[in-house]
C-alpha cells in the first residue's frame, strides 16, 4: 500500500473529485500561486489553472459567502481557511448563510459546500493561532463536521464531504499534514458517521478525535504494558456521530474517559460524556471522564502550551484513576 | 416637439404600475394581518419604496438572479413569485412559498431564480457576489441584482463583498436602496458619505445615482447597469434613493423622525406619480379604478388562502435540515 502524508492524500482527494466534476472548484488565499499556505494544494494549480484554482485576497467573511452563493446556483466549492481561527470573521455566513439556507428555503437551496483547512493546537503559534473549534460548528444544525486523523480517514472523508450535498466543516489538524499513513490505491470514499476503532481494548474506552490520538494511543500501549487493556474509538466524523459504536464499546468496556484537544466547557466531550451516561448508564463501572484543554487561551511558552494540552502523562494518569 | 402619449405608449408603465399596486394592497393587507395576530415575527414592510425594487426587476431577464433583504416582499411580488404562497408564507402554512420554515424575511423561490430574503444586514452581499461568481464562471450570460438599505454599506461583508466583485469584474449590480433611515438611524449618523454610491470609486467601479419615485426612470438606469455587467465590463454600485412611509417593521412606531418629513415624501408617493402620468396618458379612471379592484381581489384570495391552509405537519420539524444526497 502506497504510504502519503495527510497533506498529500488531502490533495489527491480534491484533485480525484475536481477532475470528475466541473462544478467544483478550490478558493481560498494562497491557494493557487502559493500552492497552499501548508502546500495542501500543492500542483493543483498547474493542473486546474486559475478558473478552479482561486487565490481570494483577505476577505474570510467575503469569499465564504461567495462560495455559498456559487453553492446555491449549483456550483460545489472547496473553500479553504488558510486556518481555522481565521474562519471566525466568516462564522457569520458559515452559521448563518450556509447552515441555514437548505432550511430557511424549504429544500429549495441545498449548500454542497467544504470549508476546510487547518486547526488544533499548532506549535507555539499563541492564543490566536492554537484553537480547536469542532465544539462551535458541531453546535450548528445543518453543518457535518468532520476532523480525521490518518492520512486514509483524511482522504476518504474529503472526498465524501466534496460529494455531500450539505456544508461540512472538515477540520484538519495543522500538526498531522506532514504525518505518513498506508492509503489504499483506488479510489474509496468513508462514510460520515462512521467512527472507527483504532485499536481494540477491553477495560476502557477512550473516545477521541484528530491530533489529540496522537496521545492517546501511545499511552494506549503504555497503559497495555501495565496490563491495561484500553480501547480507543476514533470517532472522526462529529456531526454526524456514531453513537452506536461509541455505545457498544462502552458497553463492552465499561468505562469510558473522553480526550479532547478543545476546551471543557461546553466542549463536544460534554455531548458525549451526556451520551454515555445516558444510553449505556446501567453498564459504567465509574464515573465518565474528560481530558481536555487546560481552560486557558493558549500560552506561548513551551512548557506551558505542553501543560495546557492532554499529554500521554495526562491520560495515563487519569486512566489509572479509573480503573482502581 | 414631442407629441402627447399615449394610451399605447404608456403600455409599460401601466404595467408596471400594476405590480406597484399589487405590493401597496399586498403589504397593507399583511399589515392588518399582522395587527390581527395572524403573522409573527418581524415584518419589514416595503411601502413607498415600491418604485426601486418594480423598475429595477423590470429590467431583468428570466435567466436573472435577485437578492434580497429581510425587506423582501416587494422584490419578490416584482419578481412575480405567487402571492398566494407568500402570504401563506406569512401565515407560517405548509402551502408557503418556504413551506413555512421562512416567513417574512427568508422567502425564497428557485424557479424564479429569487435567492432569498436575508436576514443579517449586508450578509447577503458576498452571497450575490458568489451568484454572480458562478454566472461567470458558467459563462451563462445571468446578471445578479441585489438589493440592500444604507445601513448595509457600513458592515465589512459590504465592502469585501464589492471588492471581490470589483476584481473579478462580476456580473453585479448593486442597488443601494437609500431610505435614510436604518431602524432609528438617520443616515448622516452613520454613513460616512451623502451618497452611498460614491464608494464605487474606492472599488474602481462604476456607479449610479437617481432619485427612485419615478418607476420607469428606475428601470432605464438599472438597465443601463445590467447591460454593462452582461457585456463583462463589471459591475456598478448605484444609490436609489427612496423612503419608506411605515416604520421599519410592523413593532416600529419611527418616532424618530418628524410628521412633516414624511408628509414631504408622501408627496412622491410612487404610485400616485405613476397614476397621475396614466391619467394625463388617456387612462380612464374607471380603468385605473377597475385595476385597483382586480388587484385587491388577488390580495384578498391570497389572504383566503393563507387562512384556509393547513399549517406545517410537525413531522416536518426536522425536515430540511439536511439535503438528501443522491
Ligand atoms: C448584522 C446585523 N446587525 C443588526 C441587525 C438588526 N437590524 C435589522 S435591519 C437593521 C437596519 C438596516 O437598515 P438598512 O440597511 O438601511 O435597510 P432598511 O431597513 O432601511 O431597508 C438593523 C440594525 C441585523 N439584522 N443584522
Amino acid at each position: 500500500m502506497p504510504i502519503l502524508t495527510y497533506r498529500e492524500a488531502l490533495n489527491r482527494a480534491m484533485t480525484e473529485e475536481m477532475e470528475k466534476d466541473p462544478n467544483i472548484f478550490l478558493m481560498g488565499e494562497e491557494v493557487g500561486h502559493y500552492e497552499g499556505a501548508y502546500k495542501v494544494s500543492q500542483g493543483m494549480l498547474a493542473k486546474f489553472g486559475e478558473r478552479r484554482v482561486i487565490d481570494t485576497p483577505i476577505s474570510e467573511n467575503g469569499f465564504a459567502g461567495v462560495g455559498i452563493g456559487a453553492a446555491m446556483v449549483g456550483l460545489r466549492p472547496i473553500i479553504e481557511f488558510m486556518t481555522w481561527n481565521f474562519s471566525l470573521v466568516a462564522i457569520d455566513q458559515i452559521i448563518n448563510s450556509a447552515a441555514k439556507m437548505n432550511y430557511m428555503s424549504a429544500g429549495q437551496f441545498p449548500i454542497p459546500i467544504v470549508f476546510r483547512g487547518a486547526g488544533g493546537a499548532g506549535g507555539r503559534l499563541a492564543a490566536q493561532h492554537s484553537q480547536s473549534f469542532e465544539s462551535w460548528y458541531a453546535h450548528i444544525p445543518g453543518l457535518k463536521v468532520i476532523a480525521p486523523y490518518t492520512p486514509a480517514d483524511a482522504y476518504g472523508l474529503l472526498k465524501t464531504s466534496i460529494l455531500d450535498n450539505n456544508p461540512t466543516i472538515f477540520i484538519e489538524s495543522e500538526v498531522l499534514y506532514g504525518t505518513k499513513g498506508e492509503v489504499p490505491t483506488g479510489e474509496f470514499y468513508i462514510p460520515m458517521g462512521k467512527a472507527d476503532v483504532k485499536r481494540e481494548g477491553t477495560q476502557l474506552t477512550i473516545i477521541s478525535w484528530s491530533r489529540a490520538l496522537m496521545y492517546v494511543l501511545p499511552a494506549a500501549e503504555k497503559l497495555a504494558k501495565e496490563g491495561i487493556s484500553v480501547e480507543v474509538v476514533d470517532i472522526r466524523s462529529i456531526r454526524p456521530l456514531d453513537e452506536e459504536a461509541i455505545l457498544a464499546s462502552v458497553r463492552k468496556t465499561n468505562r469510558a474517559l473522553i480526550v479532547e484537544e478543545g476546551w471543557n466547557v461546553a466542549g463536544f466531550g460534554a455531548q458525549l460524556a451526556y451520551l454515555v451516561q445516558k444510553e449505556a448508564f446501567d453498564y459504567l463501572d465509574a464515573p465518565v471522564e474528560r481530558v481536555t484543554q487546560e481552560d486557558v487561551p493558549m500560552p506561548y511558552a513551551a512548557n506551558l502550551e505542553k501543560a495546557s494540552l492532554p499529554s500521554e502523562e495526562k491520560i495515563i494518569q487519569k486512566v489509572r484513576e479509573m480503573i482502581k | 416637439m414631442s407629441q402627447p402619449k399615449t394610451k399605447k405608449d404608456t403600455q409599460d408603465l401601466h404595467e408596471l404600475y400594476r405590480q406597484m399596486l399589487l405590493i401597496r394592497r399586498f403589504e397593507e393587507a399583511a399589515a392588518k394581518s399582522y395587527s390581527m395576530g395572524k403573522i409573527g415575527g418581524f415584518c419589514h414592510l416595503y411601502i413607498g419604496q415600491e418604485a426601486v425594487g418594480v423598475g429595477a426587476i423590470a429590467a431583468l431577464e428570466e435567466r436573472d438572479y435577485i437578492v434580497s433583504t429581510y425587506r423582501d416582499h416587494g422584490h419578490a411580488l416584482a419578481r412575480g413569485l405567487e402571492p398566494k404562497s407568500l402570504m401563506a408564507e406569512l401565515f407560517g402554512k405548509k402551502t408557503g412559498i418556504a413551506k413555512g420554515n421562512g416567513g417574512s424575511m427568508h422567502f425564497f423561490d428557485k424557479t424564479k431564480n429569487f435567492m432569498g430574503g436575508h436576514g443579517i444586514v449586508g450578509g447577503h452581499i458576498s452571497l450575490a457576489a458568489g451568484i454572480a461568481y458562478a454566472s461567470k464562471y458558467r459563462q451563462d450570460g445571468a446578471v445578479t441584482l441585489c438589493f440592500f438599505g444604507e445601513g448595509a454599506a457600513n458592515i465589512g461583508s459590504f465592502h469585501e463583498g464589492m471588492n471581490l466583485a470589483a476584481i473579478w469584474k462580476l456580473p453585479l449590480v448593486m442597488i443601494c436602496e437609500n431610505n435614510h433611515y436604518a431602524m432609528g438611524t438617520p443616515e448622516y449618523r452613520a454613513l460616512s458619505v451623502k451618497d452611498v454610491s460614491v464608494r464605487a470609486a474606492a472599488y474602481d467601479i462604476a456607479r449610479d445615482h437617481i432619485e427612485g419615485d419615478e418607476v420607469r426612470k428606475v428601470r432605464d438606469h438599472v438597465q443601463f447597469a445590467i447591460d454593462r455587467a452582461r457585456r463583462g465590463e463589471g459591475p456598478t454600485l448605484m444609490e436609489i434613493s427612496t423612503y419608506r412611509f411605515r416604520g421599519h417593521s410592523m413593532s416600529d412606531p419611527a418616532k424618530y423622525r418628524t410628521k412633516e418629513e414624511l408628509e414631504k415624501y408622501k408627496q412622491g408617493d410612487p404610485l400616485i406619480k405613476a397614476e397621475k402620468e396614466l391619467l394625463q396618458c388617456g387612462w380612464s379612471r374607471e380603468e385605473l379604478d377597475g385595476l385597483s379592484d382586480s388587484i385587491q381581489s388577488i390580495v384578498d384570495d391570497s389572504l383566503n388562502f393563507a387562512e384556509k391552509s393547513e399549517e406545517p405537519p410537525l413531522g416536518w420539524l426536522h425536515k430540511h435540515v439536511y439535503a438528501e444526497n443522491i
